[in-house]
């Protein structure tokens, strides 16, 4: 039988993998490391020189009754090495602890980028299908639980082992049957440990979903508020929190429990260890056959277990965080819905005709239907495309077919010849603007706004594009002109405002193919000629392509392609579909209102 | 350009130029966090209140803790009398059988008490945050729309869930705190209580840390907080991100943006470091004062066992206790980090719930149950900013069963009287009356029963279309959403989806086009069944095939309906029963179409130029408009289509 592949996102194997991460800044872990070793290896020494000190206070006590004077100098010592010796640990604890906390930050730097770089490239279809919401979270908390791990993990675990470890091996020297005692509440909390971090880990994936219904219930209802408001359904989001917070409290009063219990068993168990070492010890000592210095070493010693003991239960949580959000993470980062790229793509040199042969697109999955069904057209550079449909016709999927944001199940989209694929990808996009209907603004200047796509352009060429939008009348009328600070949703523009910004933005990229995808919408019909109007200066070799309802803003356009279920209908000039007698020229007696 | 850390390799720190101005962070993330201080007393009042709904459990709480610590205080004490032979001649057992029943006894105890304390605090803590984080959400839904409306959604995210989450660190570091704080005490109790003078001796240490603080703390305050600026920093650049990626990605903006997020990545990394050097150097110090108080108890303790004046088993207590002394303390100054971001997160927190509610109902407000839903607008003046109101002495009426159409330019108020009349502002002078009742003497809830409303932009949840549609209308059956959406022409396409009424929606509705989405808004405020509709008519959005289908919908909708519609469509415009014309904030034409057209003003001068919609018409054009008698400038006579 062949063995199955390991799970990449099991517990083991997600925990290597931020261990490997940690890894890239070996030598500063490696000092870190030895660090955390040598101020264990201190902790545990300074119990010795406290029995001593003990054992010597009371040998030079006997001595005093026989002798007057006695000479106090072995005291002196022990107190030196022991201030010596805390002094040294207390940098060494330093070195360990930033070294850590600098190497986590460092891992959550470069986990930071990894994301965002990540994020860039997955494709349109894949952003379709993830809330924005649940990215948010796993950028935000997700790379916090990896981060943590470093130090409240990955270090820690050096810490206790050196410790444990090292305690045995002194004691054991003292003497075994109090050591053996002494340390019977290791195994237990082995048992323990295990399994609560089991039941942690799949708490902590349950409650990380749930906090994200959670987030989209919020994010949702501040976006649409409007609508709760229109329909006063405040009782009824809250309803909804409410519902999602639950679900969340009660896993948290699961993880709670469970952490809880765990901590005080293991508590319990150490405090029961020390009553059994007071009470073998105080008999050995009683008989004789142990001095009480050894006994209080042993009793320091267990004090110093005492702290790490403590931080198991932390030690397992920031495992089962590190490995639920690594899985989340890791899941993210690991995947590969790209476009494919050509490993040597051409650049866009050149204008060419942009052609369709064959081209049909559906999403993946089963029961998609075809969205693009055979569609076959070609547009020489100069040239406008009209595309009208009704409702859901394929015309915005059919579109961001050339950029690639998706790619055609069959048939072939041609540039200048050559198969798009055959470009790289950031020259064809660089060559092709596709103005959206919906307006995305980012919260700040009007001026970076335009700039966005071209951000090196200069103010002139800022204000130009701008006109030819016909949006710099209203620009200059804004409090700060190009500088007006502009919100996230871009509530201080209206409808038709935005949309002209975001054809400014477009057309600052100067792109050999313009596509408007129904993107003046919102502007009124006569501003919508002028910037048509405009758009034509400078547009011989520019291929344009423009879907839009409006039969007034398509129908000069040198081809008109009338679009239904995926396919083309009708297709030919203004003139010759209404001559047709067709869907188009019903479509324009319709608008002409007769 | 950017720092570099000495210590850690980078990537690479962008080698490409980058834009000029867009290395600056968006400037109000910085300076709000800048100012605040490190202890704020109305956030910790704030926060008690907060707290008081669970102050018997807090009470059982503490009481539960401070037996737990004292557990705490006792193993050592006990050892030492075990050991001294103390116990010894209290009972018939020896001092060690009885040391060890006690010891054994305190250890049940602390394990209860341990136990017991820490679910009912982490339990409190949990629901604190979980009430925190409702309390501020529930505050949003009722704070001025105004306010929404110049928020970023972003913003508001993150502290609900980046500040409450700050809260909860606070919270458990706090439990923490508090019970560390009563060991010190009761170790420094115990110490002077055994020996005084070395007690005196080993507790002199403690004003050379409290000056070492004095001296660390305002450096260290700083640090945190450029840490915690450049975080929410990067987390905002982050949040854009991703939720203009198809802007992004359209732009092949990918690389810029990349570097400018690695810009302020880095900036949070060195800032973090810092930080972390800054809150570290305390280790040290706190070990050094450690060494010294071990160092003191060996010397002095050892003299005083030397000279019979302490029992060797005091001494062993002593250095019991000593390394369990400076713990607390070193815990507490690594909390305050935790402490001071709770007293930023708590303020920005309590800030967001002292948001002014926007509009409340009035103590005599009541429930009219269903009315007739006509309107009365009299004499009403109303404005966003005191200012410059936008209407100006408007009076208008709807009548039972009538459809009254707003039209005129944009920013002529349409959309203003719809608000107001939804009560989402309030007036500044003048009222609003629907069934007769003033809108300021109904419940929000009552009025808002009153009232169907359609926005311009329609927004989906993403829930089935089946919850979409009786969105907040529980009593709607299935039956009623699918006559609903027959009524309005959706129930064909929604058929159509492979889970029908059960589609779920995608983020924002994304998987349908934005005419279904519109008419799937129509449908929810058909189910609403309201005495009233309000539809902002959409600017052009649907394609004419469907907007006939809604056109038909609307008139048999529209019969017996008391309706009032911002329109844009002239087809929708011509059927009302009166027409209202607008134009900057004040009522210039009132009438049917009929009238309107035989007075020959603005209106029929904009409909004979026989646009499909007023918003078609140029603004310019309308400026000309309403001052001239003339017809058509030339320009546009190839804007329209030739018959």
């Amino acid at each position: 039988m062949p063995s199955l592949p390991p799970d990449p996102y099991s517990f083991a194997q997600v925990i290597s993998r931020v261990v490997r991460l940690s890894l890239k800044n070996r030598l500063q872990l490696l000092v870190a490391v030895i660090a955390v070793v040598m101020g264990a290896l201190l902790q545990l020494s300074i119990p010795g020189f406290l029995g001593q000190a003990v054992d010597q206070a009371q040998a030079l006590f006997e001595e005093a009754e026989a002798v007057a004077e006695v000479d106090p100098s072995p005291l002196y010592w022990t107190a030196l090495t022991l201030f010596a010796l805390s002094t040294i640990r207390g940098a060494f604890a330093f070195t360990h602890s930033f070294l850590g906390e600098a190497i986590a930050q460092h891992m959550g730097y470069e986990l930071r980028m990894q994301y965002f770089e990540q994020l860039s490239k997955l494709s349109f279809r894949y952003h379709d299908h993830v809330h924005t919401g649940d990215l948010i979270t796993r950028g935000i908390l997700d790379i916090e639980g990896i981060r943590m791990f470093v130090n409240t993990g990955l270090l820690r675990i050096f810490f206790l082992l050196t410790l444990l470890g090292g305690g045995l091996t002194l004691m054991l020297r003292l003497d075994l049957f109090l050591s053996l005692i002494s340390l019977t509440f290791v195994p237990f909390l082995a048992w323990r440990g295990t399994i609560a971090s089991l039941s942690l880990r799949r708490n902590w994936l349950e409650i990380q979903d749930r906090l994200s219904d959670l987030t989209k219930v919020m994010d949702e209802n501040l976006n649409g508020i409007r609508v709760v408001r229109a329909f006063h359904a405040q009782e009824h989001e809250m309803a909804k929190y409410d519902q999602a917070a639950a679900r969340a409290l009660s896993l948290f009063d699961r993880q709670i429990f469970v952490r809880v219990s765990n901590d005080s068993f293991m508590s319990f168990a150490f405090l029961t260890s020390m009553g059994l070492v007071l009470w073998f010890g105080g008999q050995a000592v009683a008989s004789g056959s142990m001095t009480l210095g050894t006994l209080t070493t042993f009793l320091a010693f267990m004090t110093i277990l005492q702290q790490p003991v403590r931080q198991i239960g932390m030690l397992i949580n920031s495992f089962s965080r590190a490995s639920s959000c690594g899985e989340r993470l890791f899941r993210i980062l690991d995947d590969t819905d790209y476009v494919q790229e050509a490993l040597q793509g051409d650049a866009v040199t050149q204008a060419g005709p942009l052609e369709f042969r064959d081209v049909s697109f559906r999403y993946p999955g089963p029961d998609q239907p075809e969205v693009v069904q055979k569609v076959s057209f070609v547009i020489q550079p100069g040239q406008t495309l009209g595309l009208v449909g009704p409702q859901g016709c394929g015309k915005s999927t059919l579109v961001q077919l050339i950029p690639r944001f998706h790619e055609p199940t069959s048939g072939e989209v041609l540039y200048n010849g050559k198969p798009l694929r055959s470009y790289s990808l950031e020259s064809l996009r660089r060559s092709i603007s596709l103005v959206q209907q919906d307006t995305f603004l980012f919260t700040s200047s009007v001026n970076n706004n335009v700039l966005y796509g071209n951000p090196w352009a200069s103010g002139n060429d800022v204000v130009s594009a701008a006109s030819q939008a016909q949006l710099h009348e209203h620009i200059v009328k804004l409090p700060k002109d190009y500088d007006t600070l502009i919100g996230e949703r871009g509530l201080a523009l209206s409808g038709g405002q935005r949309q002209r910004l975001n054809i400014s933005r477009s057309l600052l990229l100067g792109t050999r193919i313009l596509i408007l995808d129904d993107s003046t919408s919102a502007v009124d019909a006569g501003t919508e000629k002028k910037i048509r109007e405009s758009l034509r200066d400078g547009a011989e070799e520019r291929t344009t392509i423009i879907i839009s309802h409006r039969i007034a803003s398509l129908m000069h356009a040198d081809q008109i392609i009338y679009l239904e279920h995926g396919q083309i209908q009708e297709q030919g000039d203004h003139e010759a579909l209404l001559k047709l007698g067709g869907h188009y020229a019903q479509l324009y007696r319709l608008q002409t209102l007769d | 350009m950017s720092q570099r850390s000495l210590l850690f390799m980078h990537r690479h720190l962008a080698d490409d130029p980058l834009p000029p101005g867009a290395v600056a962070p968006p400037p109000e993330v910085a300076e709000e966090d800048m100012f605040s201080s490190g202890y704020n007393q109305d956030v910790v009042k704030r926060f008690l209140d907060l707290i008081h709904p669970y102050r018997k459990t807090v009470l059982i709480a503490v009481l539960g803790l401070m037996v737990y610590t004292l557990t705490q205080v006792l193993f050592p004490l006990i050892i030492q009398k075990t050991l001294d032979g103390e116990l010894g001649g209290l009972s018939n057992l020896s001092s060690l059988e009885f040391g060890i029943l006690l010891f054994a006894l305190v250890v049940l105890v602390n394990f209860m008490s341990h136990f017991g304390m820490e679910l009912l605090v982490s339990r409190v803590a949990q629901r604190l945050l979980f009430d925190l984080r409702r309390g501020m959400f529930e505050h949003l839904q009722r704070v001025s729309l105004s306010f929404m409306d110049k928020t970023e959604t972003g913003r508001l995210m993150s502290r609900l869930q980046g500040d409450v989450g700050a809260l909860q660190e606070f919270l458990e570091a706090l439990v923490y705190a508090i019970g560390d704080l009563i060991l010190l005490f009761g170790i420094i109790f115990v110490l002077l209580w055994m020996d005084l003078r070395l007690g005196a001796m080993t507790l002199a240490l403690l004003p050379v840390l409290l000056i070492i603080r004095i001296y660390w703390l305002p450096i260290a305050r700083k640090a945190f907080v450029r840490a915690r600026i450049t975080s929410s920093v990067v987390t905002a650049t982050m949040c854009e991100n991703i939720r203009g990626i198809k802007v992004v990605q359209g732009m092949t903006r990918e690389r810029v943006n990349r570097d400018l997020y690695e810009i302020k990545a880095n900036d949070h990394f060195v800032a973090t470091v810092r930080a972390a050097a800054i809150a570290q150097i305390m280790l040290p110090t706190v070990d050094t004062l450690t060494g010294v108080a071990m160092a003191i108890i060996a010397l002095v303790g050892g003299s005083l066992v030397l000279q019979g004046e302490l029992t060797a088993g005091v001494m062993i207590a002593y250095i019991l206790y000593v390394q369990r002394f400076f713990d607390p303390i070193r815990a507490l100054t690594l909390h305050y980090n935790a402490f001071q971001r709770a007293m930023a997160s708590g303020e920005r927190i309590f800030e967001v719930l002292d948001v002014p509610v926007g509009i409340t109902d009035s103590p005599s407000a009541q429930d009219v149950g269903r009315t007739s839903g006509s309107v009365d607008f009299e004499d009403v003046t109303f404005g966003y900013n005191p200012q410059y109101p936008v209407l100006r002495q408007i009076h208008l009426e709807i009548p039972e069963g009538k459809t009254v159409a707003l039209v005129g330019p944009t920013g002529c108020g349409k959309s203003s009287i719809a608000s107001l009349i939804h009560r989402f502002y309030d007036t500044f002078e003048g009222q609003i009356r629907i069934g007769g009742h003033d809108i300021r003497s109904l419940t929000q809830d009552s009025l808002s029963r009153q009232i169907a409303m359609v926005l311009q932009e329609p927004y989906l949840f993403s829930t089935s279309l089946l919850e979409n549609i009786r969105y907040n209308t529980a009593s709607a059956s299935r039956e009623d959403v699918i006559r609903a959406s027959k009524i309005v022409g959706a129930h064909e396409f929604i058929s159509a989806l492979p889970n029908g009424y059960e589609t779920v929606v995608e983020e924002r509705g994304s998987n349908l086009s934005l005419g279904q989405r519109q008419l799937i808004s129509f449908a929810r405020a058909l189910v609403t069944n309201a005495p009233l509709l309000i539809l902002d008519e959409a600017t052009a959005s649907i394609d004419s095939k469907s907007e006939r289908l809604l056109q038909e919908a609307l008139d048999r909708l529209l019969e017996n309906r008391t309706a009032l519609i911002i329109a844009h469509r002239l087809a929708t415009v011509r059927k009302a029963d009166q027409i209202i014309v607008l134009q900057d904030g004040q009522i210039i034409e009132t009438g049917s179409h009929g009238e309107l057209m035989e007075l020959g003003g603005l209106y029929a001068r904009l409909y004979s130029l026989n646009y499909a919609s007023f918003d078609d018409i140029p603004e310019d054009l309308i400026q000309k408009l309403s001052q001239t008698e003339s017809g058509l400038p030339e320009h546009l006579a190839g804007e329209i289509p030739s018959k």
